[in-house]
């Protein structure tokens, strides 16, 4: 527990984040784990995070050691799409008993790897801690280290009991995981000058897919995503990429800043989300590339990608411009994404009416406030209930956000689209905003509002009239 | 007789179970204007949280008291009381039900002296009803925790007048955790066309049934108030609906006086039959017209189905009395059971029709089911069922890919014939038409492969 101790202190007070080396420096070794408020908090717990950060690489079994609570309510419930084995999608669990709690669960671990790796063949296997067999003294790491040597297979311990904290540490501990285990354990059987890592990007509803086509048209190849359709000896190999680019949320920052610090690969923060930040990723990966020695041309025809691809978003973003005219929306996102989507709401029209700032940095902050000008509302914390009376008050004609509050909007009929990490739809890169702006027309000019928002029969004619001029 | 056996696995595979605290949670959920909070980690109520939204596809009122390592290892008395106070402060419900869960079970946890403790330091507590129930996620499933909470509520919540007052058409209904709103709904009207007053515990039909509230409310939408149940002492007859609520039928019999009739199931000709007969005779009023109509359709349905249902494989996986249900509505038209997967020990478990129920996952139920007609299970059946290319039912909780999993209903007359049609469609749309080679002896035709190639 001890070790445990040391990297949750290690990964919270992490170099590599702004946001947190803008803190006094008392603060900052609490890194970003806020405390929880009994009663009143929301979101998961570390386990949780671990497992959507990993969870992506496909082919590998992901084993949770643990009651049935941990495992048994969330298997196969995120949208990372794979292009290959969907051994991801089967879950493995202990599935602990009394017996365990009574006997220790080291065994029932031991054994259930064993039989995992017997029927399923996988490269490797990831093993995850939870709270239960934390509490009661179950030994991980030598479990993990025992089977690995019996089975010759990697069997890889990712330390993540969910009391130890937030969602948001849990993704840097499993990082923590392939540093430790994962990462340059096996060469590449080719490099090229034009490789590179994505790192946190989750090929949510398949999103990483709406960038590689340019990636591949560039000539730039993907040599690991961590760790959105992944395989496991794509991670084990990514250490020889020539540039990397984290994606914008800082999930896995300490995994892009140790990259660097052990194998010499630089590193871009950026994002997929909104026209202009999706060429200036590209541009930043091909200058990458370029500084690490890639020949100078590339640069010219990423300039050219660009070009068409910007020129071509616009025009089909274009047509809408008129039906979405002066429509207001409200925009509840965490961090990087609401500045990054702003822009290209903007241009289809629309007015973003307010945002949220939960999880922006002060820099974040600045730009949305350069972007929206005098509009910009910001919040940092609006309750479910001043939310849906601004929304009953039709101040907004529609309302982005992640499913947590998908019902507010509905159930005060208003047109509601899903835009965290649940989503059904992929509104990566130049293709991913055309699809936004073409989801949000969706949304607001479907027939149904109309209809659902005229009174009933029994309501009366006083009534009817008041509502007419409301929604008028 | 069915055998009853363990899976002898140490790794379970895609699981059909869930833990008692989130079936405890969902029971708390039937209570108007309540709150369910699961002494454990964040993430123990996140995930189930985030199943029922997907399941019910409405907000679901759930807190945590988010508890850490430290407060772990100290003991939860103080996070106990910080999350009761925040929600009592924040959300002013009528009632939290606070369900345990593996963390708070092992560290030892003394729930009721840590109640009582709050209670006297917490003015601000009073008028809001606390129920905890235990439900340690390493014992039982989803149905032992949604039964332990409804039996907690009845001993906690009752209140025994010093003269007995019954109210002559009241009856209490505690329907098992595979009663959908949408059945709660078809039983009322059912027991009211009979002249009689059902209140139901839990009652999902007014909180989980998809409906538009007036008001935000950031905890339930509706169901039974704990007024209520307060006063469920002054009905004639309590009836429950599963194996699974015998329990708190018979707590609730002890308490009260009310004498209970248990029905294992609802679903299928002689069951409704037994239902019907029953209330009848309770209340006096012959079966109305509208119920001797529906059981004449329901007649002509099983006729008009039977072609379809006769002889095929079903293989199912389901909680004790969501199986013992199904699977003996599929026997009694003319089915096979191929396997039967359950999640926990129950007394229905030896009647179910088949020869074996085997306590088990869906890893279990996949390698059971080659050759099968039609697989019966919960949505993550869903990759079993396109892997082997069978055509797939879902019943159960969580059924998050098709719209009005809480609407689905199969108890009743109509209920029953409605399950006739659509599990018949599905049958149906899957038939295969015949070709030249239907005819062909199998090894025939891998012999003709052979020689081609």
């Amino acid at each position: 527990m001890s070790s445990l101790g040391s990297k949750v202190q290690q990964v919270l007070n992490e170099p590599g984040c702004a946001t947190n080396q803008a803190k006094p420096s008392f603060d900052r070794k609490k890194g970003c784990n806020r405390m929880l408020a009994p009663g009143a908090a929301a979101g998961g717990c570390a386990f949780d995070g671990a497992k959507i950060a990993l969870q992506p690489i496909t082919d590998v079994v992901h084993l949770i050691h643990g009651p049935i609570n941990c495992e048994g309510h969330s298997w196969d419930g995120r949208g990372a799409k794979s292009s290959g084995s969907s051994l991801y999608r089967t879950s493995f669990t202990t599935a602990m008993t009394e017996q365990d709690i009574i006997f220790g669960g080291e065994k029932h671990l031991y054994k259930a790897i064993k039989e995992a790796v017997r029927k399923y063949n996988p490269p490797a296997v990831f093993v995850y801690q939870t709270c239960v067999p934390a509490m009661i003294g179950d030994d991980l790491e030598a479990v993990c280290k025992a089977a690995a040597k019996k089975l010759g297979k990697p069997v890889i311990p990712v330390n993540v009991p969910g009391f130890v904290g937030s969602k948001n540490l849990g993704n840097k501990l499993a990082g923590e995981a392939l540093l430790d285990y994962v990462i340059g354990t096996e060469e590449p059987v080719e490099t090229t000058p034009y490789d590179i890592n994505i790192i946190g990007e989750y090929n949510l509803s398949g999103e990483l897919w709406q960038v590689k086509p340019l990636l591949d048209e560039l000539g730039i190849r993907i040599l690991a995503c961590i760790s959105g359709d992944a395989t496991y000896h794509e991670v084990a190999r990514s250490h020889r990429a020539r540039a990397a680019m984290m994606v914008c949320s800082k999930a896995m920052i300490n995994v892009a800043r140790k990259m660097e610090e052990r194998y010499a690969i630089p590193y871009f923060e950026g994002s997929f989300y909104g026209i202009g930040d999706m060429s200036d990723a590209l541009r930043r990966i091909a200058q990458l590339l370029v500084d690490r020695g890639a020949p100078a041309e590339l640069l010219g025809r990423t300039e050219a990608v660009i070009e068409r691809e910007e020129a071509s978003a616009w025009e089909r973003i274009a047509p809408f411009k008129a039906r979405l005219a002066g429509k207001r929306a409200l925009l509840f996102t965490g961090g990087v994404k609401s500045w990054s989507v702003v822009a290209a709401m903007q241009e289809a029209g629309l007015t973003v009416i307010g945002t949220s700032v939960k999880k922006s940095t002060p820099d974040d902050k600045e730009r949305i406030k350069a972007i929206m000008k005098d509009d910009a509302h910001m919040f940092d914390d609006l309750k479910p209930r001043e939310m849906y009376k601004m929304l009953k008050e039709a101040r907004a004609d529609i309302m982005l956000s992640g499913g947590r509050t998908q019902f507010v909007a509905l159930k005060a009929k208003m047109p509601w689209l899903d835009i965290n990490q649940e989503r059904h739809h992929a509104y990566a890169g130049y293709e991913g905003m055309v699809a936004l702006v073409s989801e949000i027309d969706k949304a607001l000019s479907n027939p149904i509002w109309e209809q659902i928002r005229k009174p009933a029969p029994w309501e009366s004619s006083i009534a009817r009239d008041e509502f007419s001029i409301h929604v008028a | 007789m069915a055998r009853v056996t363990i899976s002898e696995k140490y790794c379970t595979v895609n699981p059909l179970k869930m833990s008692p605290s989130i079936g405890a949670a969902l029971a708390f959920l039937g209570v108007d204007n309540s709150m369910p909070l699961l002494h454990g980690s964040q993430g123990c109520t996140s995930f189930g949280l985030v199943l029922f939204v997907r399941h019910f596809r409405e907000a679901i009122p759930m807190q945590t008291t988010a508890m850490s390592e430290v407060a772990t290892v100290l003991g939860g008395f103080d996070n106990l009381e910080q999350a009761l106070v925040n929600i009592a402060g924040r959300t002013k419900p009528a009632l939290i039900g606070i369900c345990t869960t593996g963390i708070s079970e092992i560290k030892g946890d003394d729930m009721a002296g840590f109640l009582k403790l709050i209670r006297a330091n917490h003015p601000e507590l009073d008028g809001i009803a606390l129920v905890d129930v235990s439900t340690p996620d390493f014992q039982g499933a989803f149905q032992d925790g949604w039964a332990a909470a409804v039996t907690r509520m009845v001993e906690e919540l009752i209140e025994i007048p010093q003269f007995e007052t019954r109210l002559s058409r009241r009856i209490n209904v505690l329907p098992g955790c595979h009663i959908t709103p949408g059945d709660i709904d078809e039983l009322r009207d059912i027991f009211e066309a009979f002249s009689l007053d059902p209140i139901f515990l839990p009652d999902l039909s007014g909180s989980l049934d998809g409906h538009i509230p007036t008001e935000f409310t950031p905890t339930s939408l509706g169901g039974i108030s704990v007024e209520q149940i307060r006063r469920m002492s002054s009905a004639c007859w309590t009836v429950a609906i599963g194996e699974q609520m015998r329990g708190a039928a018979i707590t609730l019999e002890h308490h009260t006086g009310v004498p209970y009739k248990l029905f294992g199931r609802l679903t299928g000709l002689a069951p409704c039959d037994e239902l019907m007969g029953f209330l009848s005779e309770i209340s006096g009023v012959p079966v109305p017209k509208k119920y001797r109509r529906q059981r004449s359709q329901l007649i002509d349905a099983m006729l008009d189905g039977h072609f379809y249902f006769g002889g095929k494989r079903v293989a199912i996986a389901a909680e004790p009395d969501l199986l013992f249900a199904t699977s003996h509505w599929l026997h009694e038209m003319g089915c096979k059971i191929q396997v039967a997967v359950t999640t926990a020990e129950s007394p229905v478990l030896e009647t179910v029709p088949v020869d074996e129920v085997l306590l088990g996952d869906l890893e279990d139920l996949e390698l059971r089911s080659v050759g099968a007609d039609l697989i019966v299970t919960h949505s993550h059946g869903r990759q079993a069922a396109e892997r082997l290319q069978i055509p797939f039912y879902r019943i159960g909780i969580p059924v998050f890919d098709r719209l009005g999993a809480g609407q689905q209903v199969s108890v009743g007359y109509r209920g029953t014939r409605n399950l006739i049609f659509e599990v018949g469609n599905l049958i149906m749309a899957n038939a295969h038409e015949p070709t030249p080679e239907t005819w062909i002896p199998k090894q025939q035709q891998s012999h003709d492969l052979v020689t081609l190639q």
